[in-house]
């Protein structure tokens, strides 16, 4: 059965969410082969198996992790060679894409980004998007190459299929043109305690009407189990990181609750967040656009309705 | 230092965005449209690159008639020269042939004296797709350099700080070099009068496929990688109940939760 490879997303062998979606999404096309980049391989492949990796490539660090994006997809190019597979899935983060894009000039292939379903439709690979601010949906299909396909965090539920998870050691050439850019330090993010933002199933935002105070966004966020996210107006006023910024400049999310506290809606925000399942809206303002799209809205001071909804939740 | 940015003409997304009938591309043609907000951020990088150690920043751009006004603006915030690079084969372009055609005009602006630096914006606000920039390192054989937050260069060495997904990385490379850049690396300024008057004089160089040694099975629709097969206006999200808060509006969100079993 053909192969189809997926880059692992990980950090030191914890591996995130997107990787389950992903071995599910390849499982549709053929036998779903992991590639494992760099340290932390042993905590890794337990999960890796238990959602239906059938082989695990594995390729230790060294020049491909001290470089930036261009080994990796030097290291996928090899293996692409090596196993001419159906398709190649990817996280589609920053470092996804690219390493997605590199990897399809350099093998001649097309590419998806930002893929929220891949289908196989009549034995050839359909990709659907949601574009212009989720205002349309694109199915589309690579026609020449091997499709490099990169795809969005909850686009589908991981599903616990058991894979043979064999292991195969590969040994990568890096070239010298690879190792031009280097990774000179690196600082993982401090962990919030909370799931990552473009991840996470709920997400509570909070906006200009926090004044700075994200207190109430944060205590609604914990009791829901839910991440926290900041409108760009938040974000630029210095009241929370760039990291948590949704909307055209910063994440885009899709998670099933949405919830936008002191958020005005405006089409940058929207674009972040336009397809999320449901969501709440909280703001003094009834003529804010933020209601057009709610699917439940409160005209009022979030100081006062965040605090009163979490007091009633914790209670039950 | 010569500095080429690339910079896109897109549709404005205050207004409806949508596509031409018949095929599934991007309709530019009767859509007001702009200097992408993302690329300011890159013209102001070469800018005060230019300001603090002297050299010309040429501002090029790939598409139809109007993507010229790209070019303009970008004169008129203070680029000193433009690239328009011109085609109708280039219609449905993808992103590889995209990359294809800006690594040609590179190479063909770099016939006159070499470039030091390609700058870009870190994704165009209406594909998004954040993969140019790397596609153009990859043809260019250059550092890839890119999603910086914090950009320096000095020594003939760019770096930049990168908010990566998992960590803040500090990234190095010797140019020539290709680097991205977010909106949180600067301010872009503001096109001055005196800077309005002035791009008129500026010069805009315009480019066919054949000018640039491609021919027309490289790009545009027959040269892309991918095909649309539909595309689908989804229904606009429809309003729902909005309360006003009478001393239980927290309540009702509560309790809204609870029957959606979000809680």
């Amino acid at each position: 059965m053909t192969e189809v490879l997926v880059l692992v997303d990980h950090l030191d062998g914890a591996v995130r969410k997107t990787t389950h979606e992903l071995l599910t999404i390849a499982r549709r096309i053929g036998a779903p082969s992991a590639v494992f980049i760099g340290e932390g391989l042993e905590q890794a492949t337990g999960t890796l198996a238990e959602h239906g990796a059938e082989k695990i490539y594995a390729i230790p660090s060294g020049d491909v992790t001290d470089y930036l994006v261009a080994p990796k997809a030097e290291a996928l190019a090899q293996i692409i060679e090596r196993t001419g597979p159906a398709a190649v899935l990817l996280p589609s983060s920053f470092e996804g894409k690219e390493i997605a894009a590199r990897l399809a000039v350099k093998t001649g292939s097309g590419l998806v980004t930002d893929a929220v379903d891949v289908a196989v439709e009549e034995g050839r690979i359909i990709t659907t998007q949601a574009v212009f601010a989720g205002s349309y949906t694109v199915r589309a299909a690579v026609t020449h190459g091997t499709p490099i396909i990169a795809v969005k965090p909850n686009s589908t539920a991981p599903q616990p299929v058991t894979g043979a998870a064999e292991l195969v050691e590969v040994r990568v050439e890096v070239s010298e043109a690879a190792k031009a850019a280097r990774i000179v330090d690196s600082k993982p993010r401090e962990k919030t305690g909370r799931p990552e933002l473009t991840e996470a199933a709920i997400v509570v935002a909070g906006g200009r009407g926090t004044n700075g105070d994200f207190g109430p966004v944060e205590e609604l966020a914990d009791l829901l189990g839910a991440a926290v996210g900041a409108s760009r107006a938040a974000v630029d006023a210095g009241w929370y990181p760039h990291q948590f910024q949704i909307g055209q400049t910063g994440k885009t999310v899709s998670p099933q609750l949405y919830v936008a506290a002191g958020i005005s809606g405006a089409i940058q925000h929207r674009a972040g967040m336009q397809t999320s399942k449901t969501v709440v809206a909280v703001n003094k303002d009834p003529d804010a656009p933020i209601f057009e799209l709610a699917d439940f809205g409160v005209v009022g001071d979030l100081f006062t309705v965040l605090p009163q909804a979490a007091q009633k939740l914790a209670r039950s | 230092m010569k500095i080429v940015v690339c910079v896109k003409h897109v549709p404005d997304s205050q207004e409806e965005r949508r596509f031409t009938p018949g095929d599934s591309t991007t309709d530019r043609a009767d859509v007001p449209g702009l200097l992408s907000e993302l690329d300011e951020y890159a013209v102001e990088a070469a800018l005060k690159l230019k300001e603090s150690g002297g050299g010309e920043v040429i501002v090029l751009t790939m598409g139809p008639e109007g993507a010229v006004e790209a070019v303009r603006k970008a004169l008129q915030i203070g680029a000193d020269s433009g690239v328009h690079v011109q085609d109708g084969t280039l219609r449905g372009s993808d992103a590889p042939a995209t990359s294809l055609v800006l690594a040609e005009a590179i190479r063909k602006i770099a016939e006159d004296g070499e470039v030091d630096l390609v700058l870009a914006g870190m994704a165009s606000t209406d594909g998004g797709m954040s993969v140019v920039p790397a596609m153009l390192a990859e043809r260019l054989n250059l550092p890839q350099v890119t999603f910086a937050s914090e950009l320096s260069v000095d020594g003939g060495v760019a770096r930049i700080r990168r908010d990566g997904d998992l960590a803040t990385e500090t990234i190095e490379a010797r140019l020539p070099a290709v680097v991205s850049v977010t909106d949180q690396i600067n301010e872009p300024r503001y096109p001055s009068f005196k800077g309005i008057m002035a791009a008129k004089k500026k010069p805009v160089r315009t480019w066919g496929l054949g000018d640039l040694g491609l021919d027309a099975g490289q790009a545009g629709s027959a040269g892309s990688w991918t095909r649309v097969e539909s595309v689908t206006a989804r229904p606009p999200r429809e309003k729902g109940e909005v309360v006003t808060d009478e001393g239980d509006g927290g309540l009702r969100f509560a309790d809204f939760l609870t029957a959606r079993k979000f809680a």
